[in-house]
C-alpha cells in the first residue's frame, strides 16, 4: 500500500536536497509552476505544496495521482502523461496517491473527485505542462554541466544526451542541480509525433498487486484495536424504530456498544460475526414507513403517469407542431425503464479512528472532497486534523461518489470511542443504494413522404439526480441528467422539442455509470430504428442523414458497420442491431449480433463490435478495457437488472435476485479505436449507453417486436412474443 | 482449536467451528487477498482451493475444513502460469474479483489442462466480475492452458 507522504514529511525531504521536486498549482483556468525552494521560502498560504512529480538521485520518478482508482486505470494513464513530457524511462516511474488537499481539486470542477469520465480530459494539459517544465529544468541543469546550449541536448529515457559529444547524464544525477533553477513559465510541449508513451499500450502499474492478492482495498484495512460495526437500517423508506432489544444485543459475546446514528442502530463488536449477531439480536421493529404503496409496479406506473403531465421545456427549435401536422407518417412510443443498483464487487465500507484532535479515515472512494467535508462536518475538526487514506476500490460506477458510508463510520466511531471498521454486506449494498433512477419517456416523430425525419418531440419523466447532489445545476427545475444527449443530441433534428417532468419518488437516486445517457441512448436509438423501419430505410443510412455536421459520428458508424458485416448475409438465426451515442464528448457506435430463442424468450448476444472516438488516446489498452467493461455493464442492465420494491422498500437482496451478467452470457467484444487528433475526451462511462439499444434493435430485427421496457428478461420476451402472435 | 494447513503453513486457530472459512482467512489469518462479495456462494470472490477443489470460502466453515490443505491467492507463486497469464492478458480492472477468478481457473486447468470455450464458461460461470473482464479471463485461461500440470 502506498501511503501519501504528509506535507511536512515531503518538505523535509526537499530541504535535505534529495532531488528535484516540482510543484504546480492549478487554478480553475490557469496553470502556474512553483519550484520547491519557493515553497520552502514562501508563505504556506501561497504555496500549499501540490506536488505532481519528484525525481530522486536514484533515478526514480514518482508521480502523484489526484484521482482514485476504481478500476479505470488512472494510476497508469495519468502518470503516462507526465512521464511522456518529462522524458522518463517507464521502468523508473512509480505512482503515489496525492493527499486530499485543495491543490488537487479537479481544475474544472473545483473538487477532488473522480467522476464524469473526466480524469484525463481535465488533467491532460496541466500534467503535460508539469512534465515539460521538469524536463526543461533538467535540461538547463545538463546544459550547465556540459557547457553546451540547451538545443544541443535531447531528453529521453530519464537522461539528457548531448547530440555532439554523445555524453549523457541521468535525471537522478541532474536533479539536485535542476532543483536550484528557476521554473520555466511556458515550457514547450511535445508534438504528437514525439510522444513516447501517450497512445501506447503500456501495462498498468497496478496489475501485479491486483493479481497476487496484495492490493489493499478499503475492506482490507486493519488497524490495531479496531472494532467491527454493523448498522441496522430501516427496511422501508421513512421507517422509524418502534422498538428494539439493546440488552439482547449487548449480551452477545463480543458486542461492546450499541448506539443510535443517523441512518439506524450501530452495533460495535470485537469481531464481524459478533457485530452481525448483535444486529440480529436487536430484533428491531420498524414502522411501516412513509410510502407503503411504493412497489415495482407502482414505480413504473408513477413514471408512466407523469408523461401525461405538463413538462418544463428544455428546448424548442423549429416548428414541431407544423411539421407533425404535415408529416405523412407519425410515430409515437412510450418507454419505461427501471431503477438500477451499482453493485460494485466490493460493498461500501469505511474505517475510522477518531481521537480528540484527529480523525483518520480509510476508505475506497471516488470523492475525496466529499469525504473531507463530511469529516469536518461530523467531527468539528479542521481539515489539517483529518487524514484521509484512499484505498483501491473494488469497483464503484458512481456508488462511491456518495459518502453515506463514511458518515456512518464516523458516527459509529463516536458511538464506540474506538477505531472501527464498518462493513456493509451485499444485501445492505443493494438495499441502500443511490439508484440509477427509473424513468419514462415519450417520443413522437414525423416523417415526410420520402421517409425523411421532419420533427422530434421528446418528453422525459424521471426523478432528479441533481436535486439532491447539486440543486444549483437545476435550471428552471430541469434535471440536466434527465435530458442529456437529447436536447444536445448528436443528430441534427430539423425541429425538436424536449420537455422534462420531475417525478418525486421515495428511492434516493444518484450517478450511475453514464447517468442520464443510460436512459436516453436507449430510447433515442431504439426509436431511430422504429423510424427507419417506418421509412423503409436501412437504420444506419437513416441515421447518416441526420449526421451531416458530425463527421466523427459518421466515422464510428461506418467503422462498426464494415467490421460487423452490416448489410451482408447474416449467419442463420442471428440478427444485427446498431446504435450510436455521443457522451462526455466521445463518439461510440456499436453493432450487436444476437439470436432469440422464441420458445423460452432467452436472448443470446454473440458479439458486439464497437468503435470509439475519444480524441487523443493515452493508453490504448485501457480504453479497450473500459469499452469492454462498459459494454458488459450496459448489457447486464439491458438483459437482467431491475431493482424490485415492495411495501415502500427495496426487496432485491443479493446476486440471487439482482444478478449481474456472468461469463457464459458475455459476448465476444471487438473494439476499434479511432486514431484521433482531437483533444482527449471521456472513456470510463461511454461503453455503457449504446449497448442496450444495439441489442434491442437486433432483437427487433430478429422477431419484429419493439422493446419499450427493460430489462429484456426471458419472461418479458415470452410475453412480448406471445402478444405478437396472439 | 482447529488445525488447518494454509499455504503450506500449519495453523492452530481458536475460532468458532461454524465461522466461515472466508472470515477465518481474512480476519484471523490476515489473508485479505480472498474477498467478500456476497456471502451466499453466488459471486465466487471468496474462492480458495481446499484439498485440490475450488470452494466458496464463505460457504464452508472452519470446522468443515479441519485438517485440510488450503491454498489462497497468497499461496500461489507470482510465477504460477495462471498469474502470469493474468498479467500478460492484463485482466484486472478494479481487481477485486480476480483472486477468486484466478483460484477458480487454477482448479479448472488442473482438472482439465485444455478446456474448450464452453468448458471455461461452465467452470467460471459462478465467478462474477462487475467490471466485465470476462473476455480477458477467457483469453488468460487459454494462454495458461497446458502450462499448469507442472506447477505445484
Ligand atoms: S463471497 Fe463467497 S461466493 Fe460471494
Ligand atoms: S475486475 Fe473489478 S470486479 Fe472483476
Amino acid at each position: 500500500m502506498k501511503t501519501p507522504l504528509s506535507r511536512r514529511h515531503f518538505l523535509k525531504g526537499c530541504a535535505s536536497g534529495a532531488g528535484l521536486f516540482l510543484a504546480f498549482r492549478i487554478a480553475p483556468s490557469c496553470f502556474e509552476c512553483s519550484a520547491v525552494q519557493d515553497i520552502l521560502n514562501g508563505t504556506p498560504e501561497r504555496f500549499q505544496p501540490n506536488i505532481w512529480l519528484s525525481v530522486t538521485p536514484d533515478d526514480l520518478v514518482t508521480i502523484r495521482v489526484s484521482k482514485c482508482d476504481i478500476g479505470q486505470g488512472v494510476y497508469t494513464s495519468l502518470p503516462m502523461i507526465v512521464a511522456d513530457e518529462l522524458g522518463a524511462a517507464w521502468d523508473h516511474v512509480r505512482y503515489e496517491l496525492a493527499p486530499v488537499a485543495d491543490e488537487y481539486r479537479d481544475p474544472v470542477w473545483g473538487e477532488q473527485v473522480t467522476a464524469g469520465s473526466a480524469s484525463i480530459s481535465h488533467l491532460y494539459e496541466p500534467l503535460r505542462k508539469a512534465g515539460a517544465a521538469a524536463r526543461e529544468m533538467l535540461a538547463e541543469a545538463a546544459a550547465g554541466m556540459f557547457h553546451v546550449p540547451r538545443d544541443r541536448l535531447v531528453a529521453g529515457n530519464s537522461a539528457l544526451r548531448c547530440v555532439d559529444s554523445g555524453l549523457s547524464l541521468s535525471y537522478g544525477k541532474l536533479c539536485a542541480r535542476a532543483a536550484k533553477l528557476p521554473l520555466p513559465s511556458d515550457p514547450p510541449l511535445k508534438r504528437r509525433d514525439q510522444f513516447t508513451f501517450i497512445g501506447k499500450d503500456l501495462p498498468r502499474l497496478d496489475i501485479v498487486e491486483k493479481v497476487n492478492g496484495s492490493a489493499v482495498y478499503g475492506m482490507d484495512v486493519r488497524i490495531p484495536g479496531m472494532l467491527h460495526a454493523a448498522v441496522d437500517r430501516p427496511p422501508v423508506y421513512g421507517g422509524r424504530v418502534l422498538g428494539c432489544d439493546m440488552e439482547a444485543a449487548l449480551r452477545v459475546p463480543g458486542v461492546e456498544k450499541v448506539g443510535v446514528i443517523d441512518s439506524g442502530l450501530a452495533v460495535c463488536a470485537a469481531s464481524l460475526a459478533a457485530a452481525w449477531e448483535g444486529r440480529n439480536a436487536l430484533r428491531t421493529r420498524w414502522s411501516t414507513g412513509k410510502y407503503p404503496w411504493w412497489d415495482t409496479d407502482s414505480a413504473a406506473r408513477t413514471m408512466q403517469e407523469h408523461l401525461d403531465r405538463q413538462g418544463v421545456n428544455k428546448i424548442s427549435r423549429g416548428d414541431v407542431e407544423g411539421a407533425m401536422k404535415k408529416a405523412s407518417v407519425r410515430l409515437r412510443a412510450d418507454y419505461v425503464l427501471p431503477y438500477l443498483a451499482h453493485c460494485p464487487m466490493e460493498p461500501p465500507n469505511c474505517t475510522v479512528h477518531l481521537t480528540g484532535d484527529r480523525c483518520r479515515i480509510w476508505a475506497s472512494c471516488q470523492n475525496q472532497t466529499a469525504m473531507m467535508d463530511t469529516a469536518v462536518e461530523e467531527t468539528g475538526l479542521r481539515p489539517h486534523q483529518i487524514d484521509i487514506h484512499i484505498l483501491f476500490s473494488g469497483g464503484s460506477f458512481g456508488r462511491r461518489y456518495e459518502v453515506d458510508f463514511v458518515r456512518e463510520a464516523i458516527q459509529t466511531a463516536r458511538v464506540c470511542k474506538k477505531p472501527v471498521r464498518l462493513m456493509w454486506t451485499r444485501e445492505e449494498d443493494i438495499k441502500n443504494d443511490f439508484y440509477r433512477p427509473g424513468n419514462a419517456a415519450r417520443i413522437e416523430a414525423g416523417l415526410d413522404s420520402r421517409g425523411r425525419l421532419l420533427a422530434w418531440r421528446h418528453k422525459v419523466a424521471a426523478p432528479s439526480v441533481y436535486r439532491r447532489i447539486a440543486t444549483s445545476l437545476l435550471s428552471d427545475g430541469i434535471d440536466p441528467a434527465a435530458v442529456e444527449a437529447i436536447h444536445n443530441s448528436v443528430y441534427d433534428f430539423p425541429a425538436v422539442i424536449v420537455d422534462y417532468v420531475e417525478v418525486k419518488a421515495p428511492p434516493p437516486v444518484g450517478f450511475w455509470r453514464s447517468v442520464g445517457n443510460s436512459h436516453n441512448a436507449f430510447t433515442i436509438e431504439t426509436f431511430m430504428d422504429e423510424l427507419a423501419g417506418a421509412a423503409g430505410r436501412d437504420p444506419i443510412d437513416f441515421r447518416m442523414d441526420l449526421l451531416d455536421r458530425e463527421p466523427r459520428a459518421r466515422r464510428v458508424l461506418e467503422l462498426v458497420a464494415a467490421r460487423a458485416g452490416w448489410g451482408k448475409k447474416n449467419t442463420k438465426g442471428r440478427y444485427l442491431g446498431a446504435a450510436l451515442h455521443l457522451s462526455v464528448y466521445s463518439y461510440v457506435a456499436k453493432v450487436a449480433e444476437v439470436s432469440v430463442n422464441r420458445s423460452d424468450g432467452t436472448i443470446r448476444v454473440h458479439r458486439i463490435v464497437c468503435a470509439v472516438d475519444c480524441g487523443q488516446v493515452v493508453n490504448r489498452d485501457i480504453v479497450r478495457a473500459q469499452m469492454e467493461g462498459g459494454i458488459i455493464y450496459g448489457l447486464s442492465a439491458a438483459l437482467k437488472e431491475e431493482v424490485r420494491f415492495a411495501a415502500g422498500g427495496v426487496v432485491s437482496e443479493n446476486f440471487n435476485d439482482y444478478e449481474p451478467l456472468r461469463i457464459h452470457e458475455a459476448p465476444d467484444i471487438e473494439v476499434i479505436i479511432v486514431d484521433s487528433r482531437e483533444k482527449p475526451t471521456g472513456v470510463g462511462e461511454i461503453g455503457v449507453p449504446s449497448a442496450a439499444p444495439a441489442v434491442a434493435n437486433a432483437v427487433s430485427a430478429a422477431c419484429g417486436v419493439r422493446i419499450r421496457r427493460l430489462p429484456m428478461t426471458p419472461d418479458r420476451m415470452v410475453r412480448l412474443l406471445s402478444r405478437r402472435v396472439g | 482449536m482447529i488445525r488447518l494447513e494454509v499455504n503450506g503453513k500449519n495453523c492452530r486457530l481458536d475460532v468458532p467451528h461454524d465461522m466461515p472459512l472466508l472470515w477465518v482467512l481474512r480476519e484471523s489469518l490476515g489473508l485479505t487477498g480472498t474477498k467478500y462479495g456476497c456471502g451466499t456462494g453466488m459471486c465466487g470472490s471468496c474462492t480458495v482451493i481446499v484439498s485440490g477443489e475450488a470452494v466458496r470460502s464463505c460457504q464452508v466453515s472452519a470446522g468443515d475444513v479441519r485438517g485440510k490443505v488450503i491454498t489462497t491467492i497468497e499461496g500461489l507463486d507470482i510465477n504460477h502460469p495462471v498469474k502470469q497469464a493474468w498479467i500478460s492478458q492484463r485482466v484486472p480492472e478494479c481487481g477485486y474479483c480476480q483472486p477468486g477468478q484466478i483460484m477458480q481457473a487454477v482448479e479448472l486447468l488442473t482438472r482439465n489442462p485444455h478446456p474448450s470455450d464452453r468448458q471455461i464458461d461452465e467452470a467460471m460461470g459462478g465467478n462474477l466480475c462487475r467490471c466485465g473482464t470476462y473476455k480477458r479471463i477467457r483469453r488468460a485461461i487459454m494462454e495458461a492452458s497446458g502450462n499448469v500440470e507442472n506447477m505445484p
